[in-house]
């Protein structure tokens, strides 16, 4: 068993955008009795004892946790790398500056597209003029900037646009990431998950940017796993590099893995160390003698360790049976009539999507697929 | 070298192909990447927004000298000096790596 590199801290669900392919768990109202601030330092301080040396902080929108500052400074003091994961309303220039003074390394902003109405109708809020801003006071802090954007059926096709948008705000790093189907995504994955004429198209121009930015930019490009042919190898293997801590103090091995059936570990109950070596929502599958067969005599199980056990799980029913993605598992129909779905002529393209609420216990309202890009389209 | 990502649901990053470093180079870390110490690890490390690199001994003693006053042949000398056994070689294709991962900077001359 390794040590764990990076802490994902979930501080908070709560969200002022709605996402329709938000990675965040259904059932948003078991996760609000959120850690105080010294609950959080005391995780920090067992993470870092226990080998973690970069601090994602994440949610929801963590801006919305008034000590943001001090949990950063906290990991700061540590000598944890910090990385700030955020939609970037809230964003102030006083909070920027509060944030830079605390010794916070690295800004990842999203958008949900170049396009202003596209991205505000995606987000489910107007948004997209105050990112905009806030990465031009993260240039101006003098942060490296990430700029985040969840690819899908709705805004692939605009890829080279945002990619210009990326360059136009100086980022430092664009990370392209396809969406992967958990939490909300998976809930509206037949209304995003893209054609496969839209991947190649986006591929390509993809390829190019990265040619003409290589000195600029970084581009990473998070590929579809339903058009793959093997699984991606989820997370470096299962509690093997990273673990995610919920906003009410749950550990997981990925931020995904909330509605498994093992049972839930906790930093209000045990030492991090402790449930890192022992709890079973880390033993269960670690390594590869979990593995069932294709997987098990397979020459790529140490190189994507089976997949995604969440996948597997959604799909199957079953989170240790190979990840159906894989066009050896004996599931990989579930996977491919999804994508037959998504690239057939008589696909209903006015799926609905389902954004996520702001906060748990506001009622669920389905709204119109995002317009094409340019189009109009009534707002979530 | 071998980059540990740690990002969420990493799949596949992009690699720039990058282009060699020249004797007068003086490399230093970028702005997003940091060099630090693992106590645990009891090793030098190297710090990116989603990667950690452990680093070995010579690899460690490289990136210190990476201060953007140190050229590249400066590094790889003060390296020989200190390993007879790291080749000259290695050093550049070390130092070009990282440059083409953009966790190094260069400024010429």
């Amino acid at each position: 068993m390794d040590s764990p590199f990076g802490l994902l801290a979930e501080l908070t669900y709560r969200c002022p955008l709605a996402c329709p392919y938000c990675s965040n768990p259904l059932n948003m109202a078991g996760y609000q009795d959120e850690l105080a601030t010294d609950e959080w330092r005391r995780v920090l301080v067992e993470a870092s004892d226990l080998g973690v040396l970069q601090c994602h902080l994440s949610g929801g929108e963590p801006l919305l946790r008034r000590d943001l500052v001090e949990i950063v400074r906290d990991a700061h003091d540590l000598g944890l790398y910090t990385n700030l994961i955020t939609s970037a309303l809230g964003l102030s220039r006083p909070r920027a500056e509060q944030l830079r003074a605390a010794g916070l390394d690295h800004v990842q902003i999203s958008i949900q597209s170049d396009e202003p109405t596209v991205s505000d109708r995606i987000a489910g809020i107007p948004s997209f003029r105050r990112k905009i801003e806030a990465m031009g006071l993260v240039k101006e802090l003098g942060w490296p900037l990430t700029m985040n954007v969840v690819l899908h059926r709705h805004n692939i096709d605009r890829v080279a646009d945002v990619l210009a948008l990326a360059e136009d705000v100086g980022a430092d790093r664009v990370e392209l990431a396809n969406t992967q189907y958990y939490g909300w995504a998976w809930r509206n994955r037949d209304a995003l998950l893209p054609s496969r004429a839209q991947l190649e198209a986006a591929e390509v121009v993809v390829r190019a940017a990265r040619e003409r930015l290589q000195d600029r930019m970084d581009i990473i490009y998070v590929i579809p796993d339903y058009y793959s042919r093997y699984p991606k190898p989820c997370m470096g293997g299962w509690a093997s590099r990273q673990l995610t801590v919920t906003p009410n103090g749950d550990v997981l091995p990925c931020p995904a893995a909330h509605s498994l059936p093992l049972p839930r570990a906790s930093v209000r109950d045990d030492p991090l160390e402790l449930i890192w070596a022992e709890a079973p929502v880390m033993t269960a599958f670690r390594g590869t003698d979990w593995m069932p067969e294709p997987c098990r005599s397979c020459f790529r199980r140490e190189v994507d360790f089976g997949g995604c056990r969440c996948q597997a799980f959604l799909l199957t029913g079953d989170a240790a049976r190979t990840d159906p993605v894989c066009y050896l598992s004996p599931d990989h129909d579930l996977v491919a009539r999804a994508v037959e779905a998504a690239n057939a002529d008589s696909r209903n393209d006015d799926l609905p999507l389902v954004p996520r609420p702001h906060r748990p216990g506001l009622p669920l309202v389905a709204c119109p697929r995002p317009a094409r890009p340019g189009g109009r389209g009534s707002p979530c | 070298m071998d980059p540990t990502h740690t990002g969420t649901t990493r799949t596949a990053t992009g690699t720039p192909p990058g282009a060699g470093v020249s004797g007068s180079d003086r490399p230093r870390l970028a702005r997003h990447v940091r060099l630090a110490f693992c106590r645990t690890r009891q090793r030098k490390i190297l710090l990116h927004p989603e990667t950690v690199v452990v680093l070995n001994a010579s690899g460690a003693d490289i990136l210190e000298l990476c201060d953007g006053q140190h050229t590249v042949t400066e590094i790889v000398s003060e390296l020989g000096a200190r390993y007879q056994t790291v080749p000259e070689d290695e050093v550049r294709q070390f130092l070009t790596r990282l440059v083409a991962r953009r966790w190094l900077e260069v400024t010429d001359g």
